[in-house]
């Protein structure tokens, strides 16, 4: 009953700043906001008995990406979000498809069954120890996994330079 | 408890590491070569060996999560014909438009890793990081023009309404691993046999086929596609227009046939379905277009809903006649697109007046990809709709067929209305062509290939 009742709490919390984070005017509120969002998901992780993670999770998101954020922002110097005409107004059909969508996810969930459970169960994971039990799936199961997505990462360095940088056409 | 990581097999991953060299060696070789059409040059080597060590790469490795088998192999040569064809459209199309840099030889290479990858995958957690790389890299490419406001709208457009897709991909996986878990496509299969499927089941399904559709740019996930393909550069156009949608259909063939065997009826029932209303939203609204990259988008769009016929009849005969078309599909489309960059101006449908009488051969190509386009024989067209539809009336979907001869007889008109433009009208001053090497190879090799699987079928056919 307790463990639901913390869920529930997170779970609401986590969608209600969601939206307040996307609607805010000024954009360093925004991220701000967003800072509270990240320590309630590494609440969220420490629920779940993932410890690692969630250390993770505060010092890199809400340590270091935010921080990033925030630079990047000031540096921009925009006071008030840039508000555009809208070119389509079809917000009806959008309404609709998420109302479906909710119908869809709300019906079917009632009867979501979990799998079989896995080999790491709590005593297991606390037998090895949270953050070597995470360090070797991570580089023996999952190394190809992992390999891809620090190309993905690369992609996003290249990327950013490639669009931001000077062109010698100018 | 220490214990040894064993070194994984490397031999299946060949072609990828090699591609992973080339793109990375590509990114510092920018700094050293002023002339950038060396690193075409340099892209093009690296494809023709990565297409070399492809046919030594059978088996499986790390784990079950990469497959090397005649499947994905099939999908890695045309992904490589792809990337190959668009250098040699890039070469000259990059001078004109003075967007020269390196790192765009090296975005499409990952790019096409990225697809290598899908083709490969056996766990859906690859499945979304190929499809990841793949995208990240097709949205820079598209917002390579910096200073062109349409081509930055492409990017954006793509990068915001991509990145809702790969959302929905991740929920679908999560639901699944939470019913299952597990990512691992045949154990999917064969948890999902023990526990019996359930709505939940459904739902995921559903999540992972929406974002694998917007790939493909099938209704109605395709409003992305004509905007995407008109302010994306020419070049990039022709890539997007045949490679992430072949990658497209190499994940959606193995996913839904691997993992979700037991939900054939439900996802037969939604591509159809799609199919239906890709075919049609791609061939009414190609008709009104006057740009002729919207309209090849929206012709793009129609050739997703024939080549979804393949999978929806669910059979080996299905998915070879899907592989056939996007081969089929990749010359000509990307023939159709050299046409276009060769032309000084010819964006728009109406530059074309007059054509045949200034530039005979120019029009004579472009005359033979639109026919294929439309499929009319003897050209390789014609027998990728027959092997696609043969292959859904074989499986019983002789209705959904009917309509998409329907359909493919309403696309002859925004075709067709191209080849009247350059033979039947007139135009005081026809548009100049900027002829080069590469192009010329280009429109060689894809009208030839073109009438080769014309008139020959049997070269890709039946293998």
């Amino acid at each position: 009953m307790l463990s639901k009742l913390f869920f529930g709490y997170f779970a609401v919390v986590l969608v209600t700043l969601s939206i307040v984070i996307i609607t805010r005017k000024n954009p360093v509120h925004s991220v701000l906001w967003m800072l509270v969002m990240f320590f309630h998901i590494a609440g969220l992780y420490l629920f779940l008995n993932a410890e690692f993670l969630a250390a993770v999770q505060l010092i890199l998101y809400a340590g270091a990406i935010l921080v990033l954020f925030l630079f990047v922002i000031m540096m921009l110097n925009i006071k008030e979000e840039v508000t555009a005409k809208r070119f389509i107004g079809c917000w009806p059909a959008g309404a609709a498809l998420g109302v479906l969508f909710v119908v869809m996810v709300a019906s079917t969930l009632p009867v979501f069954q979990q799998g079989p459970p896995g080999p790491f169960s709590i005593e297991a994971i606390k037998s090895a120890t949270h953050a070597k039990a995470l360090g070797t799936l991570l580089y023996a199961e999952y190394l190809f996994p992992f390999e891809i997505a620090s190309l993905i990462l690369l992609i996003a360095i290249v990327g950013a330079v490639v669009l931001a940088k000077k062109g010698s056409n100018e | 408890m220490s214990m040894p990581i064993p070194f994984p097999d490397m031999k299946p991953v060949m072609p990828e590491l090699i591609m992973t060299g080339a793109a990375a060696a590509l990114l510092v070789a920018e700094l050293v070569f002023r002339k950038k059409a060396v690193l075409g040059l340099f892209s093009i080597l690296a494809a023709v060996a990565v297409f070399f060590v492809l046919s030594m790469s059978f088996g499986e490795t790390f784990n079950g999560m990469f497959i090397s088998d005649a499947y994905s192999m099939q999908f890695k040569v045309i992904f490589l014909i792809t990337l190959i064809l668009t250098v040699l459209l890039s070469l000259p199309y990059l001078r004109r438009e003075r967007v020269e840099n390196g790192e765009y030889y090296s975005l499409l290479l990952f790019a096409t890793l990225g697809m290598m990858l899908m083709a490969s995958a056996k766990d859906l957690i690859i499945v979304y990081l190929g499809l990841e790389l793949m995208a990240l890299s097709t949205y820079i490419l598209a917002g390579i023009k910096k200073h062109d406001l349409k081509s930055n709208e492409a990017a954006l457009k793509y990068f915001l309404l991509g990145s809702f897709s790969s959302a929905l991909l991740l929920y679908g996986i999560a639901l699944t691993y939470g019913l299952t878990t597990t990512t691992d496509l045949a154990a999917i299969a064969a948890q999902v046999g023990r526990g019996g499927t359930s709505p939940v089941l459904l739902l995921a399904m559903i999540l992972i086929a929406s974002s694998f559709l917007f790939k493909i740019a099938a209704a109605p996930f395709h409003m992305w596609a004509p905007d995407v393909y008109e302010g994306a550069p020419t070049s990039v156009t022709a890539f997007m227009s045949v490679g992430p949608k072949a990658a497209g259909f190499a994940v959606i063939g193995r996913v839904f046939l691997t993992a979700f065997p037991s939900l054939q009826a439900d996802w037969t029932a939604i591509l159809i379905g799609v199919a239906i209303l890709s075919m049609a939203a791609g061939n009414i609204l190609a008709l009104a277009q006057t740009n002729i990259k919207r309209m090849l988008a929206y012709s793009s769009i129609a050739h997703a809903g024939y080549m979804l016929l393949g999978i929806i009849a669910g059979t080996q005969k299905g998915l070879s006649a899907v592989l056939t078309y996007l081969l089929i599909y990749a010359f000509m489309n990307m023939g159709a697109f050299a046409v276009v960059i060769l032309l000084d101006k010819g964006e728009e449908i109406k530059d074309y007046e007059g054509l045949a009488r200034s530039h005979p051969l120019a029009a004579a190509a472009m005359l033979v990809f639109m026919f294929s386009l439309t499929g009319i024989p003897p050209t390789a067209g014609f027998i990728g709709k027959f092997t696609i539809f043969l292959a859904a009336v074989q499986a019983g979907h002789a209705w959904v067929v009917v309509i998409a001869v329907i359909f493919s007889a309403i696309s002859a008109y925004y075709y067709l209305r191209v080849v009247r433009n350059m033979y039947m009208r007139e135009r005081a001053e026809a548009t100049a062509l900027r002829p080069s090497w590469s192009l010329g190879l280009a429109i060689c090799l894809t009208v030839l290939m073109v009438f080769i699987i014309g008139v020959m079928p049997s070269v890709v056919i039946g293998r």
